[in-house]
């Protein structure tokens, strides 16, 4: 565990001085950030209306997940694949740990990036809600009493596994190579394949097989179940199945590096 | 400390290494000479874990290198060929990352001391993007050392060095290698000379000799030659110098100096030099020519169509 943690560590400490995560934290936050505006213009000029909905978290995490699809490859691209190509991979190698905890530092690091980046949007809920203490209102709320507690935590606890899934890919992925820039479009491709187009032969099929494509769609798992409140174990299983294959493969590809 | 039994790794249809045996013991230097391409690093890579043997075992610090791969790793300093340093850290950020690797108490403190054994504590918080090739093999070095290893081995630790940077890594490994095992790996035969206690030659895989770097020279050098040199005009000198019994091969060289040879075991210097004084001239050099590291090395790689004795 203690391994894991010193590898995990280091990586999330790199990301704090490579531009690539300034520029990916950056965007996403910016999309994310006029994304909560335009929704609260909208939300402020139903309220008035009988029709007017109530606001949620929904389109943050929503557009989060979609925005993941794009910008995670750049982030995981280098994490095996460059210490392959620097010849540090051999440091690390006959280094006292085993494969998977140099594979699951990797991803822990990785991870607690992101949830770092997502940490930032915590920012639009407490204006939602405002701030008080006792009965003064620091900030006072947009939304009374407050917008959906339960929603909130399933929709960010879906943004959560899809990061977690995404990044044992991408991990599995970049072990594999020892280019980045491959890396970065294999686990692009994947990313793409995994989220829209696996889900097209659901729609024509029928039975069991429409069901199996349905299943294996992560956009279905994210959009139609925990982003809109839904916490069911099918997809639960479905991304932790995803991040078992991802540190799997990332580990096997290491082990099969050795004997070449 | 090091025991290396029927070693051989396969690429694909390749062979790298073929049926490797040595030993090493604890305090021994020993030095692993051979060509490009001779399995040097492939045998370094399984004796750190790095990757399995196709066939044979290798005992390392007591344990096996494949069935007890994490013990054999704790108690193994290993600097890579290629040494692997990460430019975005500063010294002391990378040694005590590796500190923490080997879960080091009070890691900053031993990396720092680390960095004091080799000589740049006052770099350690520079990035390593900004040191020399000569640092940066030295930090190299440093992460191999930091958890004090029973065995160290060293993949041509002076490469890419400056004379000063040689003498000094070659000092700094001599001072190491007084109470621990050191395999290091070198092309350059002078270096095993002067730093190693023992000498295996390896050439497409296989060992060709092994033993100290002077017994290897007398070993192949049956016969002993030396040059003389004299003021002034030497043209009778190889005359007079053929006059002396036992003395074989005289050639007078175009710088005025003049070799011969005699059989090892019938020194007739102290002939020679009596026959030369005699003769008038003024001796200023008589002087051996060992049969350098270099060539006993060509000798041994040469290949067996195109070559003599080994």
């Amino acid at each position: 565990m203690r391994n894991i943690w010193t590898i995990a560590k280091r990586e999330y400490d790199h990301y704090f001085i490579s531009p690539i995560a300034y520029v990916v934290a950056f965007m996403m936050l910016l999309t994310v950030g006029i994304i909560f505006a335009v929704n609260l213009y909208y939300y402020i000029q139903s309220a008035f209306q009988s029709f007017g909905s109530v606001p949620d978290m929904s389109p943050i995490t929503g557009a989060f997940g979609f925005l993941l699809v794009l910008s995670l490859p750049a982030l995981t691209m280098r994490l095996l694949a460059d210490e392959a190509r620097m010849g540090t991979l051999e440091l690390l190698l006959t280094a006292p740990i085993r494969d998977f905890e140099l594979v699951a530092g990797k991803w822990l690091g990785g991870f607690l990036f992101i949830l770092s980046v997502l940490a930032v949007t915590l920012i639009y809920p407490i204006i939602l809600n405002g701030i008080a203490i006792g009965s003064f209102n620091i900030l006072p709320p947009l939304v009374s009493p407050g917008i959906d507690r339960q929603l909130m935590l399933s929709s960010y606890l879906g943004v959560i596994l899809v990061s977690a899934s995404f990044l044992a890919l991408g991990v599995g992925i970049s072990a594999i190579f020892t280019n980045q820039i491959a890396a970065f479009f294999v686990t692009l491709s994947t990313f793409v394949f995994l989220w829209w187009l696996i889900g097209f032969p659901a729609s024509v099929l029928q039975g069991t097989p429409s069901l199996v494509f349905q299943y294996l769609d992560m956009k279905t798992h994210f959009y139609n179940a925990l982003n809109v409140g839904s916490v069911k174990l099918s997809d639960l299983v479905y991304f932790f199945s995803l991040i078992a294959l991802g540190l799997f493969t990332a580990t096997t590809a290491v082990e099969i590096r050795r004997w070449r | 400390m090091i025991q290396v039994n029927g070693l051989t790794k396969d690429y694909g249809a390749r062979r790298a290494i073929d049926n490797l045996n040595f030993d090493a013991e604890q305090g021994e230097i020993v030095g692993f000479l051979g060509p490009n391409g001779a399995g040097k690093t492939t045998t370094m890579r399984i004796l750190t874990g790095y990757m399995p043997p196709t066939d044979g075992s290798a005992i390392v610090a007591g344990y096996d290198v494949v069935e007890e791969s994490l013990e054999v790793r704790k108690r193994v300093g290993y600097l890579p060929e290629t040494v692997p340093l990460y430019d975005d850290m500063t010294a002391l950020e990378y040694l005590k990352f590796m500190a923490d690797l080997r879960k080091i108490p009070d890691s900053e403190e031993r990396a720092y001391e680390t960095l004091e054994q080799i000589n740049l504590h006052e770099r350690a918080n520079s990035y390593i993007s900004t040191f020399s090739k000569g640092m940066r093999q030295r930090i190299g070095l440093a992460q191999a050392l930091i958890h004090r290893p029973e065995v160290l081995i060293l993949d041509e630790p002076t490469i890419g060095l400056d004379p000063a940077q040689v003498v000094e890594m070659r000092n700094v490994i001599r001072e190491i290698g007084k109470d621990r095992t050191v395999l290091l790996s070198t092309h350059i035969l002078t270096e095993a000379q002067q730093i190693c206690d023992r000498v295996l030659i390896i050439n497409k895989g296989k060992i060709v000799a092994e033993d100290t770097p002077e017994n290897l020279q007398s070993r192949l050098v049956g016969s002993q030659r030396v040059v003389l040199r004299v003021r002034g005009e030497a043209d009778e000198l190889p005359a007079k110098v053929s006059k002396v019994k036992g003395v074989r091969d005289v050639e007078a060289k175009s710088d005025g100096s003049v070799e011969f040879e005699f059989s090892a075991g019938q020194d007739v210097r102290p002939q020679v030099a009596k026959a030369i004084i005699h003769a008038g001239f003024d001796l200023l050099e008589m002087r051996p020519i060992g049969l350098s590291l270099e060539e006993i090395f060509l000798e041994l790689t040469r290949d067996n169509a195109t070559g003599k004795k080994s």
